[in-house]
């Protein structure tokens, strides 16, 4: 299913304040009907109160939270219909997989003979059958976090909200999860809310992001718009592995250490200092030519590619260059020359 | 992680109150009582003194305090004394074996106070098994009174209150990061100095929950002077006892009572002012290592 | 901590004499409970005479009812009060000084001072003394451990377990009865067990609040009567019972909180 424009949760200047630090300051999202959206931001940005909020375990300050059009703000958690994923898994020690998963369809009051076949469905969908009648503490980590979702997917809820849902798991387990957390959304055809501090993380699964600071928006809309064109430094740094270079705007144009570099300068003050972004793997490298010279001070191999560490003429760290790793034309001490494509350079003047 | 239950206070509210007037109230009572005068007939009359205050420090009384304090004293320093390597053989032994040899350790403080110390006068009394040891042994003089005097009675104390002065210092010695004893091997240090400049140090706020918990609970002892003193000598809560029971001068008896509050009060005070020294200290070294 | 071979053997012998020194005592007694003579100075044979004297006792079979009905009531008071508190200091926004403090007391309070004070507020009041005096004052200081057990157990306690059952659908109502409560019951009953044991055993504030006469007497003011007449048999035997009561007890309340020593 593809996301349709319409938003089913709408979240409307929500203000969340414990005594005198706000961690949710002002915080405005539309979130579309079967979209996977991701809250990304580092710890302490006001993501998780955010989550809490629209699932009934905070009171927003002020502000409103839409479901569907219909404000739920003022509900307790147990009415809204939307659930949780717990970061902890929050799986209820004394009950089997099984009762796990049934105890919130007994709570809506549904037959026996009801709950027993949505039960056992549910623990086909998500393969585990085997498991219906152990107990949460023989099952690994990852059987844990299937156990999870599904308790919380059998409810079918409007909005499935996912607090950090792999960051107990190894990182290969985490890689796969990932991808099948993708189908399982395509699958039940419900919208996902996941809040994450991996931008990895945030990138491979989501459709659409918000990057949150200090309780505020900074950027939100898809994960290619954001990493090609991060709104302002920090989301720039945030997001995947980017080269600083300071200097300043003269005359129109950016210069650092001396040098010109081709870039769009429009809309930023002249003579005023300015930061350039380029990504490691938007800088050209050739042993020989007019582009900015340099000398490779250090080498780390990544498998798929090779890291070169450069140092030049315009900025006191050295740059991070990306060149694929079959090419093993550079090594230690060389000289090369840099090239920098102009529709990669970006100008921050924050 | 934000938790909270719905009315936490309406919750903590029926204990409160329980312990407000059955404990609080009757404790305040006694501070009362303590300013009044001695009804004729037993009783108080509400006569507003300090003379029962001014009895405390009576040097016969003043007496009573002082061998209270050293008997509480040296069954402390003798807890002490036996429970810190009992508690570090403890934390030597293989871990699975550690919560069982503690459990045992301590199961005989949860069990009948007085029949523990009755044990005693099985043991030490003219005909009992000490004597009788000793008699096989060869020894042909006048049985040994043991029982009946301070040693008796410091022995009860040590016997009764060594399980918790145990648990207090296992739990400061568990929780040593064994790194830092190894860094200080590592910086020079034999074991005697590793053992007296960081085992010791760091592991002081156990030594002192337990030996405040032992003294404060001996110097106000009723039971083990009234059993294994018998009556011989006195100490503080059997003067107390006399005063309500068989004096009937309630209003000295609560000057005492509440001169053993206020010994209590002053201990866990300065106890917890050694936890929180130390505490920052642990943390540090915790840090550091 | 630091392990090796030549640390082994010291630590053996000190762990050796010291539970000589804890039990040694313990098992004389028990021993001497066995013996026909009763004496402690000859061994003539293992026999059950003492222990079928006691069932004959009248006075110790009224003292032992009296026990168990005060340690019943005591207990089951005690283990909801507790409980109850337990819950709310955990969940409490801000820690209280004030509060532990209270709560902490009846642990270390001199039992002599607590048992003047309840007889002077008592005698005031012009109460009649007896069994239900000793419940309550015996309340006191039960609710503290039972606190104190429920408590350690809270510092494990996963609290989004409930935050998922509201989440799920479930009311606060439903999410106590369904989840919190069965999940902290091992350790609401091991609080219990030892609540029951120090009932049974204590001995000063059930002296001070029983009131006059013999009527609301209980086991350990029972003891304590016979040691002052010196050693007898029965008191050996009784003795034995009432510590292996105990210690049944301890070992049941120990193996209930089994999963948050491991913790």
């Amino acid at each position: 299913m593809t996301p349709s424009p319409r938003p089913i949760l709408s979240i409307d200047g929500a203000v969340k304040r414990f005594g005198k630090t706000v961690a949710v300051d002002g915080i405005s999202l539309d979130i579309r009907e079967n979209e996977f959206f991701a809250l990304l931001g580092p710890s302490g940005c006001g993501k998780t109160t955010l989550l809490r909020m629209i699932a009934g375990f905070e009171t927003p300050s002020a502000g409103r939270i839409l479901l569907d059009g219909a404000d739920i703000s003022p509900l307790p958690p147990e009415k809204r219909p939307l659930n949780l994923m717990f970061q902890s898994y929050a799986l209820f020690p004394h009950m089997s997989v099984r009762q796990n998963l049934g105890y919130g369809l007994e709570m809506e009051g549904l037959p026996k003979a009801e709950i027993a076949r949505r039960v056992d469905a549910m623990l086909a969908t998500t393969d585990l059958s085997a498991l219906a009648d152990r107990k949460p503490d023989q099952l690994s980590g990852g059987q844990k976090q299937r156990v999870a979702l599904a308790r919380a997917l059998i409810k079918r809820p409007k909005v499935l909200l996912l607090d950090e849902p792999l960051g107990a798991l190894d990182k290969k387990l985490r890689e796969k999860m990932q991808l099948e957390l993708k189908r399982l959304q395509h699958e039940v055809g419900t919208t996902f809310i996941i809040v994450t501090h991996d931008q990895e993380e945030a990138l491979v699964m989501a459709d659409r992001l918000a990057i949150l600071k200090d309780g505020k928006v900074l950027q939100c809309g898809g994960p290619e718009e954001i990493y090609e064109r991060p709104a302002n430094r920090f989301v720039a740094n945030f997001i995947g592995v980017m080269n600083f270079i300071e200097g300043s705007i003269e005359g129109g144009v950016f210069r650092a250490g001396g040098q010109a570099i081709e870039a769009d300068t429009s809309g930023l003050a002249t003579g005023r200092p300015a930061t350039l972004a380029i990504r490691p793997e938007n800088i050209a490298v050739h042993s020989a030519g007019n582009g900015f010279a340099g000398e490779v001070v250090d080498i780390a191999y990544h498998g798929l590619d090779r890291q070169l560490y450069v140092r030049t003429g315009l900025c006191d760290t050295p740059l991070q260059v990306r060149v694929p790793a079959s090419n093993g034309a550079f090594a230690v001490g060389a000289t090369v020359s840099l090239g920098f494509a102009p529709a990669h350079c970006r100008l921050f003047q924050d | 992680m934000t938790h909270r239950a719905s009315h936490p206070n309406l919750l903590v509210l029926p204990a409160v109150a329980w312990l407000v007037v059955f404990m609080l109230i009757p404790c305040l009572m006694v501070l009362f009582y303590a300013f009044l005068t001695r009804g004729i007939y037993g009783g108080v009359d509400y006569i507003f003194t300090f003379e029962n205050l001014a009895r405390v420090f009576d040097p016969l009384y003043a007496k009573i305090f002082l061998t209270s304090a050293r008997i509480a004293g040296l069954a402390t320093l003798l807890a002490i004394l036996i429970a810190y390597p009992a508690a570090y053989a403890i934390c030597l032994a293989p871990k699975k074996w550690q919560p069982v040899l503690l459990f045992f350790a301590v199961l005989p403080f949860w069990s009948n106070y007085l029949i523990r110390t009755y044990a005693w006068i099985v043991l030490l009394n003219r005909e009992g098994l000490v004597n009788n040891l000793l008699k096989s042994l060869g020894y042909t003089g006048e049985p040994l009174s043991l029982l009946y005097s301070e040693g008796a009675v410091i022995t009860g104390l040590v016997y009764n209150y060594l399980p918790f002065v145990i648990l207090a210092i296992y739990s400061s010695l568990s929780r040593l990061n064994p790194e830092l004893l190894e860094a200080s091997r590592d910086l020079g240090a034999n074991a005697l100095t590793t053992f007296w400049r960081v085992t010791l140090r760091l592991t002081m706020p156990g030594i002192a929950a337990g030996g405040v918990f032992i003294f404060v609970l001996s110097i106000g002892n009723f039971v083990t002077p009234a059993v294994l003193g018998g009556g011989r000598f006195q100490m503080i809560g059997n003067v107390v006892y006399d005063q309500f029971l068989t004096a009937n001068d309630w209003p000295f008896g609560a000057a005492l009572g509440m001169a053993l509050i206020v010994i209590m009060i002053v201990l866990l005070l300065l106890q917890a002012r050694l936890t929180a020294h130390f505490a920052g200290e642990r943390r540090e070294a915790n840090d550091g290592a | 901590m630091e392990r090796d071979v030549k640390t082994r053997w010291p630590g053996r012998l000190i762990l050796l004499a010291l539970f000589s020194f804890l039990y040694l005592p313990i098992a004389v007694l028990v021993l001497l409970s066995f013996n026909d003579s009763g004496l402690p100075t000859s061994w003539s044979g293992f026999s059950t005479r003492w222990y079928r004297s006691l069932m004959g006792n009248q006075d110790i079979l009224h003292a032992a009812w009296n026990t168990l009905v005060v340690a019943l009531f005591a207990t089951l008071i005690a283990t909801v009060l507790g409980t109850l508190l337990a819950l709310g200091m955990e969940t409490r926004a801000r820690r209280s000084n004030g509060l532990e403090a209270l709560v902490f007391s009846p642990m270390v309070i001199p039992d002599i001072v607590l048992a003047v004070a309840l007889l002077t507020f008592l005698s005031r009041l012009n109460a009649t003394m007896g069994l239900h005096t000793i419940i309550l004052s015996h309340v006191i200081f039960d609710l503290a451990f039972v606190c104190s057990v429920v408590r350690a157990r809270l510092k494990t306690f996963d609290f989004s377990i409930v935050e998922a059952s509201r989440d799920l659908g479930a009311s606060p109502f439903q999410t106590f009865w369904r989840i919190t409560f069965p999940v902290l019951l091992p350790a609401i009953v091991a609080g219990a067990l030892l609540a029951f044991t120090l009932s049974v055993d204590e001995f000063i504030i059930a002296f001070f609040t029983a009131g006059a006469g013999r009527s609301s007497i209980t086991l350990p003011m029972q003891i304590y009567s016979m040691i002052r007449f010196g050693i007898t048999p029965e008191i050996n035997a009784l003795a034995t019972i009432v510590m292996a009561v105990s210690a049944g007890a301890l070992v049941l309340s120990q193996w209930l909180n089994r999963e948050n020593r491991s913790q």
